[in-house]
């Protein structure tokens, strides 16, 4: 579904990713694995378009989009949860969603279907974003992702600042969407519950690929070994 | 004027303040684009109209809907060929930038229309008014004024709805509020700012019509509305469109009321009670509420 070859991405003077490849098919599950600064985030923006690579291609559904604009990714059915939820505060949440709904190319999730699937959001629906606690706006933050009518649903640190009871809920609705045939790429800080989400595992390092693998055939060691560059139990 | 009298007229001034500002604040809470060259459009705009009133042979008011249209338009191709690309370059260029179209208006204007003082014929309107009594005292107001303030508050509202309940609003205020999460999320950015751009030159546009049937214009005239614009925001709180109302009657209310003590004081007295805004609540008295992390 996307594949991601070579990419180099730089802040200015400053390179984050170095020809980083992975690819993802319909259907499956990756966890996006590394320490703080190892590039997760720059990846995921990269892949919405937000930072144009300096190197490399960017292929979805088989189209080369590396240098298409972030609204245009949406179109075609790529959607992003971003890091902290940064829902629009001075909206509410139902405003919220439908501003993810701007674009949206598929009636897969019309609101009705994204209240069913996520009630706490539609129980907050009146409230301004500034008000909801870090679940609420969590839902919320889905759902306004979900609103696009996405084939690729990118989720950057769904359980960051949350209780470890709303965290179980996030990943409740992690769990509905792969029973909805939703493909994700998942960056996640708390390894065991990322290798448990997903199919595969790409881990980062410094801004490179260190570990490359199907989460069933990468022992945890392995994984962690990648995700600090020490040396692995197998290496 | 007697002091009731001087309070109601500041009030109604005010109005075109608020009109005059309105497109100001929109730019700079939505776009934080703080556009000099502001006052300079509006006595385009009331240039325009004088050019398009005297061409076609109508009175002012008909060529209303030439001219808003017409403001909309540049507004939109200011964005699309200045403010954005200068919105991009950082926070100083903006400044520059408008601060040269600024300078270019208005020496186009002095080379093609003279620098002489113009005004816009406002016909029947132009002397009519009422009398109306009030706390014991006779007041003669302006029919021009009172359609100005009524304009200015027509305009407000009309924004503040269409900012509140449409889905044009919605994407508006997100991007307002976060505008690399509003890219994020699918919004085009682009066409919402010249969108937002082409309102406020053709509110300023309207604001420069009332400057030209209320008083005389020239192509200099800008700066002191601009003077005046910022200021009725500042005051009234940057980026909200009903504390811009606020602050263009209170500059109004401060001009009459100056005016009354001694008419050469009545700017001195608004640049005071700017200064004192600054020093004592710089955020203004209704500011827009400021994006937080959510």
């Amino acid at each position: 579904m996307i594949e991601v070859d070579a990419l180099d991405v730089h802040y200015g003077d400053f390179q984050a990713l170095f020809g980083v490849s992975l690819s993802l098919a319909r259907g499956r599950a990756l966890a996006l694995a590394g320490a703080n600064g190892a590039g997760k985030t720059t990846l995921l923006r990269a892949l919405m378009g937000a930072h144009l690579p300096s190197a490399g291609t960017v292929r979805y559904e088989g189209a080369d989009v590396t240098a298409l604009p972030p609204h245009d990714r949406v179109r075609r059915g790529i959607a992003m949860v971003p890091e902290g939820r940064r829902l629009f505060p001075s909206l509410t949440a139902e405003e919220n969603i439908k501003v993810g709904a701007v674009r949206a190319a598929s009636p897969d999730w019309p609101l009705a279907r994204i209240y069913d699937f996520l009630p706490l959001a539609a129980t907050v629906r009146d409230r301004r974003a500034s008000a909801l606690s870090g679940g609420e706006r969590q839902a919320v933050a889905i759902a306004r992702a979900l609103a696009s009518g996405p084939r690729l649903l990118l989720l950057d640190e769904i359980s960051l600042g949350l209780a470890p009871g709303v965290v179980e809920q996030v990943y409740e609705v992690v769990r509905g969407l792969r029973e909805s045939g939703a493909t994700l790429l998942i960056v996640e800080q708390d390894l065991d519950r990322a290798l448990g989400a997903c199919d595969d595992v790409v881990c980062l390092l410094e801004g490179r690929v260190a570990l490359t693998s199907e989460t069933a055939a990468a022992s945890r060691e392995d994984v962690v070994a990648a995700y600090f560059g020490t040396e692995g139990p197998h290496s | 004027m007697n002091w009731v009298g001087a309070v109601v007229q500041g009030v109604l001034v005010g109005g075109w303040y608020a009109l005059a500002a309105c497109g100001l604040s929109l730019t700079f809470g939505i776009m934080r684009l703080v556009n000099i060259a502001h006052g300079d459009l509006a006595v385009c705009g009331a240039y325009l109209t004088l050019v398009l009133s005297s061409a076609l042979g109508l009175p002012v008011g008909y060529t209303l809907p030439l001219v808003l249209p017409i403001a909309f338009a540049i507004g939109v191709a200011l964005h699309l060929l200045l403010f954005g690309r200068a919105l991009r370059g950082g926070p100083l260029a903006p400044v520059l930038v408008t601060f040269g179209l600024s300078v270019m208006i208005e020496n186009l204007l002095v080379a093609g229309l003279s620098a002489d003082p113009r005004s816009l014929d406002a016909g029947r309107l132009a002397l009519a008014g009422v009398r109306v009594t009030a706390f014991g005292s006779v007041i003669t107001l302006s029919w021009l004024r009172i359609a100005g303030f009524l304009t200015a508050l027509a305009v407000l509202g009309g924004l503040h709805l269409l900012l509140a309940r449409t889905s044009f609003g919605r994407l508006v205020r997100a991007t307002s509020d976060d505008l690399d999460t509003a890219r994020l999320v699918g919004v085009r950015v682009r066409p919402v700012f010249a969108t937002v751009a082409g309102i406020a030159v053709a509110t300023a546009a309207l604001a420069g019509v009332f400057l030209g049937m209320t008083a005389t214009f020239d192509p200099y005239a800008g700066g002191l509305s601009l003077i005046f614009a910022f200021e009725a925001v500042v005051i009234g709180g940057l980026g909200s469109l009903w504390g811009t109302l606020l602050g263009g009657v209170t500059i109004g209310l401060v001009q009459q009321l100056a005016a009354q003590w001694d008419v050469q004081y009545t700017v001195l007295a608004v640049h005071l009670l700017f200064f004192a805004v600054l020093a004592v609540r710089p955020q203004g008295f209704f500011p827009a509420s400021e994006p937080e992390a959510a």
